[in-house]
């Protein structure tokens, strides 16, 4: 296959044009030693029908579509409204390059405006910016932007949040000078908050909170704004699974200085765990300090509204390596899903949404429960995911789950060696009540076994 | 021309666009109680679906894209994004796929993903590849952090990191997030590294030097490898900038340049869409020492079964929160795929040539800073029509009348005014004649009629913007 649009006259007519006898000649310019004079070692080109049947038979060699799953932790199953897939795959959305040119381009800033709106309503935030990487460097992105505020060089990151994104902290964060100290968990499962107030001084920059946490408890966000403010930090919000905000408290009526966290919840596949979408949002007063693109109003010469990226003097190509972040290209087109998906929902259906949510696995968690040889780890209230304890080594528990063609769960063992009978369940508003009874039955029979 | 309003200007009280099956579990009154919930948001959107796939259907119309025509947006290589790649990464297996899935179960996920890196490490020369970064200049972070992290081994990771003036800004920040001061290397005449100025800065201080070939003016910098005998003679590294592959493929390859890390941009030399400015991905690709450093997990395979390594020691860490953009890199296979070896190389041999063909027919009409021979793009500056008051924004607004997107503007930095374009490979004669014929016509009203330019544009949605106004009075969300 090829994609080329030229035909051997047009060719030649452009080469005689040129000046030069053929296409190779204009690379005379690369030096001869450092040519590779060869063909690549790579597969011979194949036909659509061939590569389509290549992948065809690559996608087979998953078995998700086996199972049923019960998996969550920062990624995360929810229904996706067909306008979303048909909208967001038109070529106007798909195929243009960043906005630089705002004439040609105001679908897509228009789009960013609303998406940034959207994100500020849900959070109770005062701005947002057009989308970061995902949840993990989000929250990377966010202890920078704290260091840059305060100048201060310590952070304080709690064991409950997600285990991926408190690695991509500190991998961001080790060439910087800047301390990261992990704060336990006590028995509701969220922040301890009399070890949180021990490591706080004045050094502190920011305390981070994830809610619901990793564990998939509520954290209580006011308290840990109150005593990070106390101590002259800022507090940072981490959400992992957006859809609570459609019911939980925002984070701006808390205290939260800065939002920040993953939206594959709003619209997008789960995909092996990518392409997602970072979000963030903060308090006007920091709009300095805010890393990556923003769409803001203008008008244009005659009066007429119109949307331009703004504030660019923040931005690497501006100023460089005093820039607020090096990001660039972010993830514009999952952001435009993320904007359809909300729009279509609407206020009665984003909270009804999260409403099923937390109703399913509230259920769930309840039946689990009280099945014998089952516990509740953790006494803080839930929203869509949670852990139990099993008589049984969670492994042994998730083996004997596989061989029914359910995914109970995910492992917490990898992450918390101290938690090797415990399992971390998701449920969401696409789990079905037949599914989660029959889940019961199954975890009875093995811990009866 | 009716103008598309705002969701919330549209959004009118109990409407929606979706309903939920009934919950099908026994309400538990007592959460409203036990946890502290929000009232409705106020002012969020109530509207029909019809009513949003014409609210975006509408606003799509006013975007201009690849699509729909010529795109020379210079250093973005714009390339026509084939069709399949986009069904491929539909397939159901790989988007109902659960990143925690055990490995037993993405065995298809891990094939792409490994594929992938050994055809991108034959492309390149190099001997690994990550694909977590999820965008090129997080792929630049990555290299920085692992040269950091070799030197470190060595015993100091050094201060200073060398730039050239011609480098994209996302260069000098990522070297700064990585802990680094930049020192800028001169351009000479010809546009390229300086090598006096680049030995008179190289020194035991120095980490690396960040290189971008061809660089952003399009030209090849032919020193290379005695540039990087320089900075490996006192001990430094070697990053490439790759965003500009799209010169180079079956052509030469960075790994027998003297280069030791690369990041590629798959958005844009591998066909992935840009999404209106991402999704991309920026794949990491480096030389044997530094391997070890690569970010965590890896995919790896033994006796024909994929698996995942966690246990790295002298990883720099995770940067992603699972695998990166990993339906990118299942378009970007697709490309690879569907081209084969001598695809690639026409990819590389076409691209040049057409920006050879824009250059040659222009270069009267507009100034060349750089006589030297490009590749993929080429810098053009307003030197000839500023004489009429005619700068290059008045060109490329312009440009938007006559129906053809604008080059990249005023970068790189070293050319003032500069206009820099690079047509790809996948453009038709006619297509590359358009944007000529539009540009000659800009070139003759600037000296007829310079008023139409600076007014330009004339029939776009809406007319020049006043972006300074949006910086003075930031107006970041619609408010009630």
């Amino acid at each position: 296959m090829s994609y080329i649009a030229l035909s051997e006259k047009d060719k030649k007519e452009m080469l005689k044009a040129i000046g030069v006898s053929s296409p190779k000649k204009l690379f005379d310019c690369i030096p001869g030693d450092i040519k590779l004079n060869r063909d690549l070692k790579i597969p011979t080109a194949m036909s659509e029908p061939e590569v389509m049947g290549y992948f065809n038979e690559c996608a087979q060699k998953n078995k998700n579509s086996e199972y049923i799953s019960f998996q969550g932790a920062g990624a995360y199953r929810h229904y996706i409204p067909a306008a979303v897939d048909y909208l967001s795959s038109r070529g106007e959305f798909a195929s243009p390059y960043t906005p630089y040119q705002a004439e040609v381009s105001q679908g897509t800033l228009q789009s960013i405006f609303e998406f940034q709106t959207l994100i500020c309503q849900l959070t109770g935030m005062d701005i947002a910016n057009a989308s970061l990487y995902d949840g993990a460097s989000g929250a990377a992105e966010a202890v920078l932007m704290a260091m840059r505020i305060n100048r201060k060089s310590k952070v304080l990151v709690p064991k409950t949040l997600h285990p991926h994104y408190r690695q991509v902290i500190n991998t961001y964060t080790r060439n910087l000078g800047i301390s990261v100290r992990e704060i336990g968990y006590d028995e509701t499962g969220r922040i301890d908050t009399t070890e949180l107030e021990k490591n706080l001084d004045n050094n502190t920059s920011a305390v981070v909170c994830q809610t619901p946490n990793f564990f998939g408890v509520i954290e209580d966000l006011d308290k840990i704004s109150a005593y990070a403010h106390e101590n002259k930090a800022l507090s940072i919000a981490v959400l992992a699974e957006a859809s609570s905000l459609g019911l939980l408290k925002a984070p701006g009526e808390m205290g939260v200085d800065i939002a920040t966290g993953e939206a594959q919840s709003f619209g997008i596949p789960l995909s092996f765990g990518g392409p997602y979408l970072g979000f963030m949002a903060c308090s006007k007063e920091f709009v300095r300090q805010f890393p990556g693109r923003i769409s803001g109003e203008t008008n244009d010469i005659d009066g007429n509204r119109g949307f331009v990226l703004t504030l660019s003097t923040r931005e690497q190509h501006i100023r460089r390596e005093r820039a607020t972040s090096n990001i660039c290209t972010n993830q514009a087109l999952c952001a435009l899903r993320a904007t359809i998906f909300l729009e279509i929902l609407g206020q009665q259906g984003l909270r009804e949404w999260a409403r099923q949510n937390i109703q399913k696995a509230n259920y769930a968690y309840d039946l689990f429960k009280d099945i014998r040889g089952v516990k509740a780890f953790f006494s803080g209230e839930i929203y869509n995911e949670f852990v139990i304890k099993t008589g049984k080594k969670w492994k042994e528990v998730e083996s004997e789950f596989m061989r029914k063609n359910i995914i109970p769960g995910i492992s917490l063992e990898r992450f918390y060696p101290e938690l090797e009978h415990c399992g971390l369940v998701c449920v969401t508003e696409v789990s079905r009540k037949k599914d989660i009874d029959r889940f019961a039955e199954i975890l009875k029979g093995i811990l009866a076994g | 021309m009716i103008r598309e309003r705002l969701i919330f200007e549209i959004s009118d009280k109990g409407k929606n666009g979706f309903r939920f099956p009934k919950l099908d579990v026994p309400e538990n009154k007592s959460l409203n109680d036990r946890i502290p919930m929000r009232d409705s948001i106020k002012d969020f959107p109530q509207v029909s679906e019809v009513e949003v796939v014409r609210h975006f259907t509408r606003l799509s119309q006013t975007n201009y894209c690849v699509d729909k025509g010529i795109y020379p947006l210079g250093s973005c290589t714009m390339k026509y994004n084939p069709k399949i790649n986009e069904r491929i990464a539909q397939i159901e297996n790989f988007i109902t796929s659960h990143p925690f899935a055990d490995p037993e179960m993405s065995q298809g996920n891990l094939e792409v993903l490994k594929t992938l890196e050994d055809v991108l490490r034959e492309v390149t020369g190099m001997d690994a590849f990550t694909f977590q970064p999820a965008a090129g200049a997080q792929g630049e972070l990555v290299g920085m952090m692992l040269i950091r992290a070799c030197m470190e081994e060595r015993g100091d990771p050094r201060k200073f990191v060398l730039i050239p003036d011609s480098a994209h800004g996302t260069n000098p920040s990522s070297a700064h997030i990585c802990g680094y001061k930049v020192k800028e290397i001169k351009s000479n005449d010809s546009g390229t590294i300086d090598l006096d100025d680049l030995s008179n800065n190289m020194d035991k201080d120095v980490a690396a030097i960040m290189i971008t070939n061809p660089n952003t003016l399009g030209v090849f910098e032919n020193q290379i490898k005695e540039a990087s005998e320089v900075v490996h003679s006192k001990g430094g590294l070697v990053y490439m900038d790759g965003a500009n592959m799209n010169a180079l493929m079956g052509i030469c390859r960075p790994g027998d340049m003297g280069v030791d890390a690369i990041h590629l941009n798959l958005h844009k030399t591998f066909s992935t869409p840009h999404g209106g400015g991402g999704p991309g991905a920026g794949p990491v690709g480096v030389k044997k020492i530094l391997e070890p450093y690569l970010p965590v997990p890896r995919v790896k395979n033994k006796d024909d079964q994929y698996f995942i390594d966690e246990d790295c020691p002298k990883s720099i860490g995770r940067v992603h929160s699972f695998y990166g953009n990993f339906l990118v890199a299942v378009k970007a296979l697709a490309y690879i795929l569907s081209l084969g070896p001598e695809g690639l190389r026409e990819v590389s041999e076409t691209a040049v040539l057409n920006s050879n063909y824009i250059r040659k027919s222009l270069e009267k009409e507009y100034h060349l800073k750089y006589k030297t021979p490009t590749l993929h793009e080429c810098v053009f500056s307003d030197k000839y029509q500023k004489q009429y008051g005619v700068s290059n924004i008045d060109i490329a607004k312009r440009l938007i009348d006559l129906g053809v997107h604008p080059p990249t503007m005023s970068f790189p930095l070293i050319v003032h005014g500069a206009l820099m374009t690079e047509p790809t490979e996948t453009e038709s004669k006619a297509d590359l004649d358009s944007f000529i014929e539009a540009m000659k016509q800009i070139a003759e009203e600037a000296r007829e009629d310079p008023g139409i330019l600076k007014s330009a544009p004339h029939n776009s949605y809406v007319r020049r913007l006043d972006e300074t106004a949006a910086a003075r009075n930031p107006k970041l969300r619609w408010e009630p």
